[in-house]
């Protein structure tokens, strides 16, 4: 194939240029002119290379956090992934209910995240609650506002309420994916209700899976409102994760160098575990 | 391997038929010889598939019992029906080995490992599949899925018909030829009964023993591919089976004697009806038609050259009949005329032959 260079072409991905430069690009660089000078205002800035960035990672602040995102994330996938799988393999997969299923299962992703930390926040309050009273009610010693476990349980709660039906609804559509044929031949073969499952279901399911637990792991490695509403990071700092540290940092403590260089940590790991993950699934389907 | 009766069957998709195209299958009263292979031939629509699924259990008829071996299973689930089918898109558990596959159906049912293992090997071998037997499944082209569907299916020794619905779809045209012979040749040599679902007739004709024609629910033949040929007994056959299809002509009876146009047709037909019924005609293959001056007057529309034959499209006072010549046969350029086998010569009222 012979093509010939036409620079006029180039005219045609300015304007997509302009649009990540200003969206993603420059607002990045600032955050790494941040990570490696020190400011005292009034734009004056020092250099000081690595520092900020073997602070971060030295610090035990960062380490703690960290910690507490990993067990939070992990808990997250755990119960919302077989949860929200279980859902969609109980729901009907014709007749008039598909579509009420559907629209109650969509209705908690349409609430504003805020809302939900605010909703969540009221309903488990110890004293005037729904909640909250009937746990307290059942003879549990139960306030979030207090209890670390109280505070984690409730985080955990209004996490996998307000996210799991995005696992349901991409089960679901891998599962109404998987033609007839499939559950036939399956019956004849003898198969019972597992084996249906293991090696039908779960291999057509595969690729939505691969993306709910890539965007629910993003998702709740990112966590920030819902929690900085329901908690606010407490009691103590017994649920600050990453972003509410980040926060803190930044805009509690203005101390931007570290947060900035704290930032990039954080997104490099989000970035580096999405790709590893990807890989893996997607070497997985190759073979 | 069993007798399969088809006790006056009738289905319907609706909770409350009562009109009668309501009834996606009309009425069914067959039975049907164990080891035989049936074809199941008709267009789209025609109720074969539902027939299909009733004998496979994913249907319960509306009426009418399903027999095999005179057991009643018209309840029974297809799990315990001891059915193999292979469908029209290939089915195989993706993730999977070939070997894995095979021994699936087996492993169900609780079957011993070394029992497993000379009978996959044995049936691998039987459908040419024993070198990719510890290959993914899921890398195979559609032909080699289908020998698997199929294999699950020959594995198991308890099998009492194998069914096939339309399994040549997603097939390359140059495979399906083999794939069909493969099909065959198994059959001879297992001799479990087969039922073929197409709206193929070639594939019926090659592949079956006997051949059941559906129409609009109704079985309207079963025969022989020769019997479907030679001696149609539905207008139906005659149209659907045969490229091109039969020559059907409007028919009056004066004297006793068939007429076409005033002319005089020489029938097989042994008992003509006394007056003439309604829709009467009278029909007869583009293959027993013959150009001969005894005959009746033509015009000759069109000559095709198809190789090894050649297709005339004639008609006489408007009524378009089709011939076909063998190959290097002479057509007249004069007056031609033309006269009809009176062997394969047949009347049909109401779309039915007459007797």
């Amino acid at each position: 194939m012979n093509k010939t260079p036409n620079p006029k072409a180039w005219l045609f991905v300015i304007p997509v240029v302009v649009l990540v430069a200003f969206n993603a690009l420059i607002p990045l660089m600032t955050v790494v002119n941040y990570s490696v000078q020190e400011t005292f205002g009034d734009n004056v800035f020092f250099w000081e290379g690595m520092k900020w960035f073997e602070e971060v990672l030295r610090s035990e602040r960062f380490h703690e956090s960290f910690l507490r995102q990993i067990a939070f994330t992990g808990m997250i996938l755990v119960i919302e992934i077989p949860l929200g799988i279980a859902i969609a393999l109980a729901m009907p997969r014709k007749g008039p209910w598909v579509s009420v299923c559907l629209v109650l299962m969509a209705l908690p992703l349409l609430i504003p995240w805020n809302v939900v930390g605010a909703m969540w926040n009221i309903f488990a309050l110890p004293d005037i609650g729904l909640l909250g009273r009937m746990i307290n009610g059942l003879g549990i010693d139960y306030n979030f506002t207090q209890q670390p476990v109280s505070a984690w349980s409730t985080t955990v709660l209004m996490d996998v309420w307000h996210w799991t039906s995005l696992v349901v609804l991409l089960s679901y559509a891998g599962l109404s994916a998987i033609p007839d044929a499939y559950y036939q031949a399956a019956k004849i073969d003898g198969a019972n209700a597992w084996a249906v499952f293991r090696f039908i279901q779960l291999p057509k399911m595969k690729r939505v899976l691969t993306i709910a637990i890539l965007l629910r792991f993003m998702d709740s490695f990112m966590i920030y409102t819902e929690p900085f509403v329901l908690t606010g990071g407490g009691p103590g700092n017994t649920t600050t994760f990453l972003s509410i540290d980040l926060v803190k940092i930044a805009l509690g403590q203005f101390d931007l160098g570290p947060a900035a260089a704290m930032s990039l940590i954080y997104f490099l790991i989000v970035l580096l575990v999405s790709w590893i993950f990807y890989t893996l699934m997607m070497r997985g389907e190759e073979n | 391997m069993a007798k399969i009766t088809l006790d006056r069957i009738k289905h319907s998709y609706l909770a409350k038929p009562d009109d009668p195209d309501d009834w996606a299958l009309k009425e069914v009263d067959e039975v049907w010889e164990d080891g035989t292979a049936y074809a199941l031939l008709g267009p789209s629509g025609c109720g074969k598939t539902t027939l299909l699924n009733i004998i496979s259990g994913l249907i319960t008829p509306t009426h009418g019992r399903v027999l095999f071996n005179n057991d009643d299973v018209t309840n029974t689930p297809t799990t315990e029906r001891h059915i193999a089918q292979v469908f029209q898109f290939p089915v195989v558990y993706d993730t999977m080995t070939v070997q894995e596959n095979l021994a699936f159906p087996l492993r169900n049912r609780g079957v011993d490992k070394d029992k497993i293992k000379t009978r996959v090997h044995e049936i691998a071998k039987m459908l040419d599949l024993s070198e990719m037997l510890s290959r993914r499944a899921s890398g195979l082209t559609a032909d080699g899925k289908q020998k698997i569907s199929l294999a699950r299916g020959l594995v198991r020794d308890d099998v009492n018909v194998i069914m096939f619905d339309e399994p040549l779809t997603v097939i390359d045209p140059h495979l399906k030829w083999l794939l069909r012979s493969k099909l065959k040749e198994l059959h001879q040599s297992v001799g479990v009964t087969m039922i073929y679902v197409t709206h193929d007739q070639t594939e019926a004709l090659t592949f079956a023993d006997r051949v059941v024609v559906l129409h609009e629910g109704t079985v309207v033949q079963i025969g022989t591919p020769v019997e479907l040929f030679e001696e149609p007994q539905h207008t139906f056959v005659g149209h659907f089976i045969g490229s091109p299809g039969m020559n059907f002509l409007p028919c009056d009876i004066i004297d006793g004697v068939a007429s076409f146009a005033g002319n005089t047709i020489e029938t097989a037909t042994q008992q003509l009806p006394e007056v003439r019924p309604e829709s009467l005609e009278v029909g007869v293959r583009p293959e027993f038609i013959h150009f001969d001056q005894k005959g009746f007057p033509v015009k000759i529309d069109k000559v095709d050259d198809l190789g090894r034959y050649q297709l005339v499209q004639t008609q006489h006072q408007g009524h378009s009949i089709k011939i076909v010549l063998n190959e290097g046969e002479e057509i007249p350029s004069e007056n031609p005329c033309i006269v009809f086998d009176p062997k394969y010569t047949r009347l049909y009222a109401d779309g039915w032959v007459i007797n």
